[in-house]
C-alpha cells in the first residue's frame, strides 16, 4: 500500500493507505479528526472543507495520495492550544452563525481561506458568492454571512477584537 | 407566572454548545466508534414496485469479511390489518418502510443489509444477494395514482368500497359553505400543485449499534428523538424498552426528516447476528432516494367574500403524496389552510394518497405550507378583484381571540392581527420596487404542540448548576434553557450547563418537533427549578434556625424576609450547596409532565423578488417574516428559526423538486442536481419578532421553528405575479418553467 507522510494541524504523520482512500477518510477514520464532516457523495456541500498547503479544498474528493508532503489544516488545528478560537470561530459563535453546527467546520475554512484570499475586504455579495461550495440548510446563511463580515475585520487587523453582534 | 427581571430571558447568549461545533469537538453520530467495530450497508431495489418472490443471501454470507447478513425476516412484522400507533407513525408501515417484505415499493426501498470488515465489502457484499423480482407496474404522481385504472400498491387499502390508492380522508367542517358562497359577491377558485421537496439536513442518517452477549443494546444516532429511537427500535427488533439504550449524538439538521428512523434496527439485527458493534452512514443519494421527503400535492381552493372584503365562505381539497406507505400531512394542508382566518363557512378535505415513491416523512409544519400556498394564493386574487390591499384583506378576516377555527379550537389571545399590522407599518411594505421587480405578501399557520417532557436540575457541590433534558437541540434549545434558568435562579448563564440525557438518564420526552421543544420543557425547567429554589430556601432557613416561609429568593441568594430581614447576611447558591450535605443531602429536582397550553403560531411575510425575463431566474431580494412569538427567550435563535424557515420555503417554491426517470427512479438524488439554495442565492433575510405572551405558559412561550416556512411559497408566488402579470399554479417557478411561461405569453 502506498506511503503518505503529511503534517496535520502541525504534527506529521506518516501513514498507509491504499490508492483509493479519501482525505476525508484519513483525517476521519484514521486520524480520527472527527470535526471535518461529510455531508454529500458529490463535493456540493462543503461539510468537509479543510486547507492542504493553505488552500481550502473539499477533503471527500482528494486522494489522500495526492497530500504526501501537505500541510493540512483542520477544524481543530485552528484555535491557539492554550483554547483562544481563531476570529472566524469567535465569530460563527458570537453571531448565532450556526444551529445544528454540521456545516460549520467547513463553512468556517471555507470562510477563513475567502477573507484570507481577499485582503481588501469582501462585501455582502462577495461574500454570499465566495461561498457557494458550502451548503446550510439551517441559517438561511444570513448571520453566517455577518459573522464573516465581522471576523475580516479582526484578520486583517483593522479591528483588535470582534464587533459585538448586535443586540 | 412568575415575575422575571429579564435580566436572561431575551438575552442574545452564547450557546452552550457553541465551542463545540466551532472546534470540531461536537460529536455527530457518525464521528462515533467502537473497539471490534464493524459496518452495515443495505441492499436497495432497483425498482419502484415490484414482488419479492425470493432472496438468495448465501454468495454474500459466503464472501470473506461478511458477518451477517439481514432481510425482512429479522424485523417484527406487523400484519396489516392491525393498527399499531406509534406517535404520528404506525408500526405496520414502518416495518415494511425500514425493510420491503411482500414487496419493494419505491427505487431505494431497502430489501436486505449487510455487515462486514469495511465499507467496501459490505457494499461488494450486496452486490453479490440475489433477489428475484417481479417487476409490476409502477405509479409515482398524485393525478396518475388516483385514476380508476391506476396501479394499486396495497390490495387492502380501499376507498369508496373499491380497491384505491386513496389511503385516508380527513374532513374539517364549519357553518355551511353552500350556503356562505351564496351570500358572496366574489368568488375566485383555483388549483396548485406543488412538488416533493426533501429536507435537506447536511448530516446524512447515520447510527452505531452495539448489542451486547446479554442483549443490553447501546444505539448512538443521529434522530429528534431517543426517545422514538428506542421506541421504534424495540417493537421493530422485540428487545424490550429496558434493554436498549438509545443515545443522541449531536444532530446534524432534521427539520421533521429524523422523527421517524431507518437505520437502527437494521443495525441492532446485523450487531445481534454478528456480535459486533455496527456502523451504518446513508450516503447522501441514499438520503434522497429513500428518505422521507415531503409530499407533492395538488389542491383546489374557493374563497368567496362579500364587496366590502368579509370572507364568508371557503372550500379547499387537498391530495398529498404518502408515498410508498400511507401517511401523508393532511391535517397540517386542510387543517392550518384557513386556520389564520374567521370565517364562518368552511370546507377542508385532504386526501391522503400512496404511490411509489419513499414514503414521506415531516417536514418543518408539515402539509401546512401546502395549504397556506393556495390559499394565500386565492387571497391575493381576491384582494385584486375585490380591489383592496392584500395585507388589508387579511387583517380584516383575521382569527383573532375568540375565532372558532374549522379545525376546532376557539383561539384564546393570540398576536396574528400583530403580525399583520407590523408589516403594514413596516418600510419594507412602502419601498419602491425596480424595474421587473414585484412584490408579493402571504401569511401562515402551524398548530404548534406541548406533549411530554422531562427534565432534572441538579446543584452542583460547588454552587452550579447542571439542567438534564429530553430533547435533542436542533436549533439553539439549549441556549434558551440557559437563560430561563439563569432568569429564575437569579445567576449568571454561565454557571447553567444544559444537557440532553439518554434514554437511560432522563424521564421520557417526546420528539424534537411540532414547535414543541421550548414550549415543553421550558415548563418542565421552569417547575424543577422552582423546586429547587424551595429546597434553597429550606436549606437557608435550617442553618439560620427560622421558617423557610420567612425566607426569600433573590438574586441568586436566600435572603431572610419579613420580621427577619436583615437578620441573618445572604446564603448565595455557592454557600447553600457547600452545606447540602449537611442540611439534609443534594440539591436538585425533576419534573415530568405532559404539556398542555401550547397555542398556534402566525406569521406574515413580505417578499420582493426580481424576475430575468431572459434566463427565467426568479431572485428573491429582499425578504421581511413578521412572527408572533410569544416571548423570544433567546431572540438570536427565534430569528435563527425564522430565516432558516424562510430559506427553505425559497428553495421549494424556486428550486427544489424530485425528478423520476421513465423508470420511475429518482434521477437527481444528489445536492449536484437537487438544487437547494447557496449562499448567493439569497438575501438577507429580516425579522421582526411580535411578543404577544401565550397565557398558557410560565415564559408565555409559542413554538417558533415552524410557521416561517408557511407562508414563502404564496408570498414569493405573488411576487412573482406582481413583477410579470402572470401567475403560476405550480411549483418550482424554476427558470425553465418561468421561460416557458414566458415564451408562451409573447407567443
Amino acid at each position: 500500500m502506498p506511503q503518505v507522510t503529511l503534517t496535520v494541524n502541525g504534527k506529521k504523520h506518516t501513514v498507509e493507505v491504499e490508492p483509493r482512500t479519501l482525505l476525508v477518510e484519513l483525517l476521519r477514520e484514521t486520524l480520527r479528526l472527527t470535526g471535518t464532516h461529510v455531508g454529500c457523495d458529490t463535493s456540493q456541500c462543503g461539510a468537509c472543507v479543510v486547507h492542504v498547503n493553505g488552500d481550502s479544498v473539499k477533503s471527500c474528493t482528494t486522494l489522500a495520495v495526492m497530500c504526501d508532503g501537505a500541510e493540512v489544516t483542520t477544524i481543530e488545528g485552528l484555535a491557539r492550544p492554550d483554547g483562544t478560537l481563531h476570529p472566524m470561530q469567535e465569530a460563527f459563535r458570537e453571531y448565532h452563525a450556526l444551529q445544528c453546527g454540521f456545516c460549520t467546520p467547513g463553512m468556517v475554512m471555507s470562510a477563513i481561506d475567502l477573507v484570507q484570499k481577499n485582503p481588501q475586504g469582501l462585501s455582502e455579495e462577495e461574500i454570499r458568492h465566495g461561498l457557494e461550495g458550502n451548503l446550510c440548510r439551517c441559517t438561511g446563511y444570513h448571520n453566517i454571512v455577518k459573522a464573516i463580515a465581522a471576523a475580516q475585520e479582526v484578520m486583517h487587523g483593522r479591528r483588535k477584537e470582534l464587533a459585538r453582534a448586535a443586540e | 407566572m412568575n415575575v422575571v427581571s429579564n435580566k436572561w430571558i431575551g438575552q442574545r447568549t452564547i450557546r452552550p454548545d457553541g465551542a463545540d461545533k466551532v472546534t470540531g469537538r461536537a460529536a455527530y453520530a457518525a464521528d462515533a466508534t467502537m473497539p471490534g467495530m464493524i459496518w452495515g450497508k443495505i441492499l436497495r431495489s432497483p425498482h419502484p414496485h415490484a414482488r419479492i418472490r425470493s432472496i438468495d443471501t448465501s454468495k454474500a454470507e459466503a464472501l470473506p469479511g461478511v458477518k451477517a447478513v439481514v432481510t425482512a425476516k429479522d424485523i417484527v412484522d406487523f400484519p396489516v390489518d392491525t393498527p399499531v400507533p406509534l406517535g404520528i407513525q404506525d408500526m405496520r408501515w414502518m416495518c415494511r418502510n425500514v425493510m420491503a417484505r411482500e414487496k419493494a415499493l419505491f427505487h431505494g426501498h431497502p430489501v436486505a443489509a449487510v455487515a462486514a470488515t469495511t465499507e467496501e465489502i459490505a457494499a461488494e457484499a450486496c452486490r453479490l444477494i440475489e433477489v428475484d423480482y417481479e417487476v409490476l407496474p409502477w405509479v409515482i404522481e398524485i393525478e396518475d395514482a388516483i385514476r380508476p385504472d391506476a396501479p394499486i400498491l396495497h390490495d387492502f387499502l380501499r376507498f369508496e368500497g373499491r380497491p384505491s390508492n386513496i389511503a385516508g380522508k380527513l374532513e374539517h367542517r364549519l357553518g355551511d359553505v353552500e350556503a356562505g358562497f351564496a351570500e358572496a359577491d366574489v368568488v375566485i377558485e383555483r388549483s396548485f400543485a406543488t412538488r416533493p421537496v426533501h429536507q435537506g439536513y447536511i448530516e446524512p442518517h447515520a447510527c452505531l449499534v452495539s448489542v451486547a452477549p446479554d442483549g443490553k443494546t447501546t444505539i448512538w444516532s443521529s434522530s429528534q428523538g431517543q426517545f422514538m429511537v428506542r421506541a421504534m427500535t424495540s417493537l421493530l427488533t422485540g428487545i424490550p424498552q429496558s434493554d436498549i439504550r438509545a443515545i443522541p449524538a449531536e444532530i446534524g439538521g432534521g427539520f421533521g426528516g429524523k422523527t421517524i428512523i431507518y437505520l437502527e434496527p437494521v443495525a441492532v439485527m446485523l450487531s445481534k447476528k454478528s456480535g459486533r458493534p455496527v456502523k451504518m452512514v446513508m450516503t447522501r443519494e441514499e438520503v434522497m432516494r429513500a428518505t422521507g421527503p415531503t409530499s407533492a400535492s395538488r389542491s383546489t381552493v374557493k374563497i368567496g367574500a362579500r364587496r366590502d372584503g368579509r370572507i364568508v365562505a371557503a372550500q379547499g381539497t387537498f391530495y398529498l403524496q404518502a408515498g410508498a406507505l400511507p401517511g401523508s400531512p393532511i391535517r397540517g394542508a386542510a387543517g392550518c389552510a384557513f386556520a389564520p382566518y374567521d370565517i364562518p363557512n368552511v370546507h377542508s378535505v385532504g386526501y391522503d394518497v400512496v404511490s411509489n415513491r419513499s414514503k414521506v416523512a415531516a417536514y418543518r409544519a408539515p402539509g401546512a405550507p401546502i395549504g397556506a400556498y393556495a390559499v394565500e394564493c386565492v387571497l391575493d386574487e381576491l384582494a385584486e378583484a375585490l380591489g383592496m390591499d392584500p395585507l388589508e384583506l387579511r387583517l380584516k378576516n383575521a382569527a383573532r381571540q375568540g375565532t372558532k377555527a374549522a379545525h376546532g379550537p376557539v383561539y384564546p389571545r393570540i398576536g396574528f392581527a400583530e403580525t399583520i399590522e407590523a408589516a403594514l407599518a413596516h418600510p419594507h411594505y412602502k419601498a419602491p420596487l425596480g424595474k421587473r421587480q414585484g412584490r408579493g405578501v402571504a401569511c401562515g399557520f402551524w398548530f404548534n404542540a406541548g406533549g411530554e417532557s422531562s427534565a432534572q436540575v441538579n446543584v452542583t457541590e460547588d454552587g452550579n448548576v447542571v439542567v438534564t433534558t429530553g430533547h435533542p437541540d436542533i436549533g439553539g434549545s439549549r441556549a434558551s434553557i440557559a437563560n430561563i434558568t439563569a432568569e429564575l435562579l437569579g445567576i449568571d448563564y454561565r454557571r447553567v450547563s444544559v444537557l440532553i440525557g439518554d434514554t437511560a438518564t432522563i424521564g421520557y420526552s417526546n420528539l424534537t418537533g411540532g414547535s414543541r421543544v421550548l414550549f415543553a420543557s421550558a415548563t418542565v425547567v421552569t417547575q424543577s427549578v422552582e423546586k429547587v429554589i424551595t429546597q434553597l430556601r429550606e436549606r437557608a432557613a435550617k442553618i439560620w434556625g427560622i421558617d423557610p416561609d420567612a425566607v426569600k429568593w433573590e438574586d441568586g441568594q436566600a435572603l431572610p424576609a419579613g420580621d427577619n430581614a436583615g437578620r441573618f447576611p445572604p446564603l448565595t447558591l455557592k454557600q447553600l450547596a457547600a452545606k447540602a450535605s449537611e442540611t439534609g443531602g443534594p440539591i436538585g429536582a425533576g419534573v415530568q409532565l405532559n404539556t398542555t397550553g401550547a397555542e398556534g403560531g402566525f406569521a406574515t411575510h413580505i417578499c420582493d423578488v426580481e424576475v430575468d425575463p431572459e434566463l427565467g431566474i426568479v431572485r428573491v431580494v429582499r425578504y421581511t417574516a413578521f412572527q408572533d412569538a410569544g416571548r423570544a427567550i433567546h431572540p438570536g435563535y427565534v430569528e435563527g428559526q425564522m430565516q432558516g424557515g424562510v430559506a427553505q420555503g425559497i428553495g421549494w417554491a424556486l428550486s427544489e423538486e424530485y425528478v423520476y426517470d421513465r423508470q420511475g427512479r429518482v434521477d437527481n438524488a444528489s445536492f449536484l442536481d437537487y438544487r437547494m439554495p447557496v449562499c448567493s442565492d439569497l438575501p438577507m433575510i429580516d425579522t421582526v419578532i411580535i411578543e404577544v405572551p401565550n397565557p398558557k405558559h410560565p415564559q408565555g412561550v409559542r413554538g417558533v421553528g415552524e410557521v416561517p416556512i408557511v407562508p414563502p411559497l404564496a408570498a414569493i408566488s405573488n411576487a412573482v405575479y406582481n413583477a410579470l402579470g402572470r401567475r403560476f399554479y405550480s411549483l418550482p417557478m424554476s427558470p425553465p418553467k418561468v421561460l416557458a411561461t414566458l415564451e408562451g405569453a409573447a407567443a
